[in-house]
Order: C-alpha cells, then sequence, then structure tokens
C-alpha cells in the first residue's frame, strides 16, 4: 500500500506550520539544476549540488535535532532569493544562516567571504589577509572547499592569483557560469 | 552485560519506514476517511515526541501505541462508549509475543520474563512460578510491579 500523495503533503505541510520541525529541507529546482537546502530554525544550514546528503543532513541533526522533515514549505525563503538570484532579480542575499559547528577559523573566514560583493572576486591570499592571516592562503582554500552553504557564501568569487579559477566543489564549469552571470568574467 | 544503544534516525527515515504501516493499522480500525485523518494526528504526535527520545529502538512499536492512542482519543472526542472501541491491543500483523518483548525491553529481567509469559505467553502464575522458580506469589508480583514500571514509563514519555 502507499501513502497518497496529499496526505503526505498535509502532513509535511503541518509538521512545517506547527513549527515541529528542527530540520526542513526540499530538492530546489534552480537554473543550474537541482541544489538540496536544508534550513533550521538559526537559517539555511547547507546547499548541496548532491540531492541525496544523508551523512549532511546527519550533521545537521546532531547539532539542530533529529526532525529532520522534507518540507518545500520550510525553505520557501530560500527558494524565492535563489530564484531572484539567477533570475537577475537580486545582488545579495538576506537570509539568517546556521553556522554552528564550524571551527572558529572557518567562521571567520566565511564571514570576510560574505563581503565580497556580488560581481567582483577576490584571492585566496587576500581572503585569508582580510582575516589576518596572510600565509594561510591554502587553509583558505580548504574553508572554500568545504563551505556548506555555496552561492549565497560565494565561495565561486574567489580566484587563484592571476584570476585562474582554480577549482569549486560544484564544478569549474559552475564557477566560471556563476561568475559570468554575476559579470565578473566575460 | 553491554547492549549497544541503536542511535536515533533522523525523522524523515522513521517516517518514511513506518507510514504505509501506521496507515494500513488505521484503516483497517476505522476505515479509509477516518483514518487519513488520524494518520497526521499520529505522525504530529510522533514528531512532537521525537526529540526527547533517548534511543532508537522499539520505534514501531512505539509508533504503533502512538496510533493507538490517537483512535482512543478520537472515540473519546466522539463519546462512543469503551467497550464498542475496536480491538487495539496488538497491532497486527506482529504476534502479541512479539510485540510484548519489544514493549517490554527496558524491565528487570524477572518483571519482564513474568510480563511476557503472562500476557504474550497467557501462562497462568502457577506455570510462571515453576519457569522463575519462585512463589506464585512472587510470579504474580514480579508480574504486577513490572505492568505498573510500563505503566509509569509511557505515562513519562
Amino acid at each position: 500500500m502507499t501513502i497518497p500523495a496529499d496526505l503526505d503533503r498535509r502532513f509535511r505541510d503541518a509538521a512545517s506550520q506547527l513549527a515541529l520541525v528542527d530540520v526542513s529541507y526540499d530538492v530546489l529546482e534552480t537554473e543550474i539544476g537541482p541544489l538540496l537546502a536544508a534550513v533550521t530554525d538559526h537559517g539555511l544550514a547547507f546547499l548541496s549540488f548532491d540531492a541525496h546528503p544523508d551523512e549532511r543532513l546527519e550533521t545537521i541533526a546532531r547539532i539542530a535535532g533529529p526532525r529532520v522533515l522534507r518540507t518545500g514549505r520550510g525553505v520557501d525563503g530560500v527558494r524565492q532569493e535563489l530564484d531572484e538570484y539567477f533570475g537577475g532579480r537580486r545582488t545579495a542575499f538576506d537570509l539568517s544562516l546556521d553556522l554552528r559547528g564550524l571551527p572558529t577559523f572557518t567562521v571567520s573566514v566565511l564571514g570576510e567571504l560574505a563581503k565580497v560583493p556580488f560581481g567582483h572576486t577576490a584571492t585566496y591570499r587576500e581572503l585569508a589577509e582580510r582575516v589576518g592571516n596572510p600565509n594561510a592562503s591554502r587553509a583558505v582554500g580548504t574553508v572554500m572547499n568545504r563551505n556548506r552553504i555555496p552561492i549565497v557564501l560565494p565561495c565561486h568569487r574567489i580566484v587563484g592569483t592571476g584570476g585562474s579559477l582554480v577549482g569549486y566543489a560544484g564544478g569549474l564549469e559552475l564557477k566560471e557560469r556563476l561568475l559570468r552571470l554575476e559579470g565578473a568574467i566575460l | 552485560m553491554m547492549t549497544s544503544v541503536r542511535a536515533i534516525p533522523v525523522f524523515e527515515v522513521f517516517y518514511d519506514e513506518h507510514k504505509h504501516e501506521v496507515l494500513a493499522f488505521l484503516r483497517k480500525r476505522v476505515g479509509t476517511d477516518r483514518a487519513d485523518d488520524l494518520f497526521q494526528e499520529t505522525f504530529l504526535r510522533a514528531l512532537r515526541a521525537y526529540g526527547r527520545l533517548d534511543h532508537g529502538h522499539h520505534l514501531r512499536a512505539w509508533v504503533l501505541t502512538i496510533a493507538s492512542r490517537v483512535i482512543v482519543d478520537a472515540f473519546r472526542r466522539e463519546g462512543t462508549p469503551a467497550e464498542q472501541l475496536p480491538e487495539l491491543a496488538a497491532p497486527e500483523p506482529e504476534a502479541p509475543f512479539e510485540s510484548i518483548t519489544e514493549m517490554t525491553e527496558q524491565l528487570p529481567p524477572t518483571e519482564r520474563a513474568a510480563v511476557v509469559m503472562r500476557y504474550g505467553l497467557d501462562l497462568d502464575y502457577d506455570q510462571i512460578a515453576r519457569v522463575l522458580d519462585s512463589s506464585q506469589d512472587a510470579a504474580r508480583q514480579a508480574t504486577s510491579s513490572g505492568v505498573r514500571r510500563l505503566r509509569r514509563e509511557r505515562t513519562s514519555r
């Protein structure tokens, strides 16, 4: 026996509406393909290019609580801002973020990363300098590589000295596409 | 003896694993139309309590118990006399013995054995006493203190 789809949806909507969910997640269909968004009561906890990130959900559950439920309602705010961004109607995100569980260094690097504006790039070394540790380019690279909230925390705007794209968790092609969308490269 | 504590799965996994059985359980007892309402209520109750679970054992028995209580509450709201309530004791198709084995896992060994023999296997106190190598009185006492402990655990959840 299968569960009628509307019965399933009504339960998920009610759970979200009654604020009984610790982590809401859903797959968002975007310009660049499916993105999985997970939101806690602290804010957006991750955006993933992988549509089946069981491990990541478990990691967030350890921080936010085990009541993890797929619900479109819970991620509406993220969906809307991403739609606007990809539609060229938004250049900065107003979403609150859940960075709990991350090391202090990571949080400070991500804080500086968030200040790199739409349409601009910075180098790994510049970001390292901004957190007061000019020799930490490599560590900054690791933070970019592990960024839980790509796009919103714009690690695609961080490039090598001389402008080489270096790397991106979603693939170099995507990094280039995002920078082109923002007009940072032609 | 060490037993490993099973981790609590994320709710989505729990829901996915049990939603079909819960709906079938409800439909069998209250019919398709009413089952749909009670389905939502069952899982909302489970969700409310989920953050307070200590471990991931017996989640099937746990959610079917919630479903049973949701049915009883629904009938009570409508003023249905108790004797007309549908049969709820053992979630089918599971045998009573299996269900009670799960339910009693937290009890001290003697109490657990007594409760399982009395209510799972339907033995009388003479037979239970022989298995436990005790008096009939002691068997009776172990059974009733096991039942009391189960009640306390349930109401404190």
